[in-house]
């Protein structure tokens, strides 16, 4: 069985790749290129996967995961500016394909110790960053 | 192929253990351990497996689906206090996944030959959903 929880955030990012001509981000990533950025409210979709406990009815306790999404994804880039405030990025590009990989790092490095009564399976994430942009991480 | 019918239901339960203390429930489901219980409103989605029938062009007659979901879930289910008015509830904790599971138990019978269930996914919220598929 999988379960999946749903969060939101809301962040500003540009999309530039500092080893790239002006030009050649203009052409690459075109609005997302104007240089004081813009902003998006992200959902983010985080799948468990794991074997019912009988005897709780449930396959993840909620309150770690929810805990555990806070700690590591709301906390580190709600309301703030991808590029300038949040961890993880620098010269890597705050692409949503990028993001994901992120919270999937981040995620999966905070993981066990959130789940002190046993871990289930991070099974995916999925981040709509807009409702026409979706990207799904297994 | 795959096709899904999307219903509605609206149910209250109370997510608690007898055999455990008020702390002990409120640690293990949160608000949802209040005594007197709160509701929802439940989005199922019912997946089901199969090829189109030569003849009719269809998977499963989306009528008769609708007939089944009426009768396996909506009647039992639609604004109910499941905990008191509908079994298993009266022993099993309804979280969402024992729902879907229940939900699985009473529809899995009802396909047969070319056609199976494939997934029942349910929301409680539009922020909390599970899929099962059997196991």
């Amino acid at each position: 069985m999988t379960l999946t929880r749903r969060y939101r955030f809301s962040a500003s990012h540009r999309l530039h790749a500092p080893s790239l001509a002006a030009s050649e981000n203009a052409r690459i990533y075109g609005k997302c290129n104007n240089p004081y950025g813009h902003g998006h409210d992200y959902v983010l979709e985080v799948s468990v996967r794991g074997p019912l406990d009988e005897a709780t009815g449930r396959i993840v306790d909620l309150d770690s995961l929810d805990g555990l999404v806070r700690a590591e994804v709301l906390d580190a880039f709600d309301h703030r500016n991808l590029n300038l405030d949040a961890p993880g990025f620098g010269d890597v590009v705050p692409t949503t394909e990028n993001l994901a990989i992120e919270i999937r790092r981040r995620l999966a490095t905070a993981w066990d110790r959130a789940f002190p009564a046993g871990a289930p399976e991070l099974d995916r994430i999925r981040i709509q960053e807009t409702k026409r942009n979706i990207f799904e991480l297994a | 192929m795959f096709i899904t019918r999307r219903v509605e239901f609206s149910a209250s339960h109370v997510c608690r253990k007898q055999d455990l203390d008020e702390a002990a429930n409120r640690a293990l489901y949160g608000a949802a351990a209040n005594p007197n219980g709160h509701g929802h409103n439940y989005w199922l989605e019912v997946t089901l497996e199969g090829d189109p029938d030569p003849v009719t062009g269809m998977v499963f007659d989306l009528k008769e689906l609708k007939d089944i979901l009426n009768r396996e879930v909506i009647e039992a289910m639609d604004h109910r206090f499941l905990n008191y008015e509908v079994p298993p509830f009266d022993r099993v904790v309804p979280t969402v996944e024992n729902v879907a599971v229940e939900i699985w138990r009473r529809l899995a019978p009802r396909f047969s030959g070319n056609v199976k269930l494939a997934r029942v996914r349910l929301y409680e919220t539009e922020d909390l959903f599970v899929d099962y598929s059997g196991e």
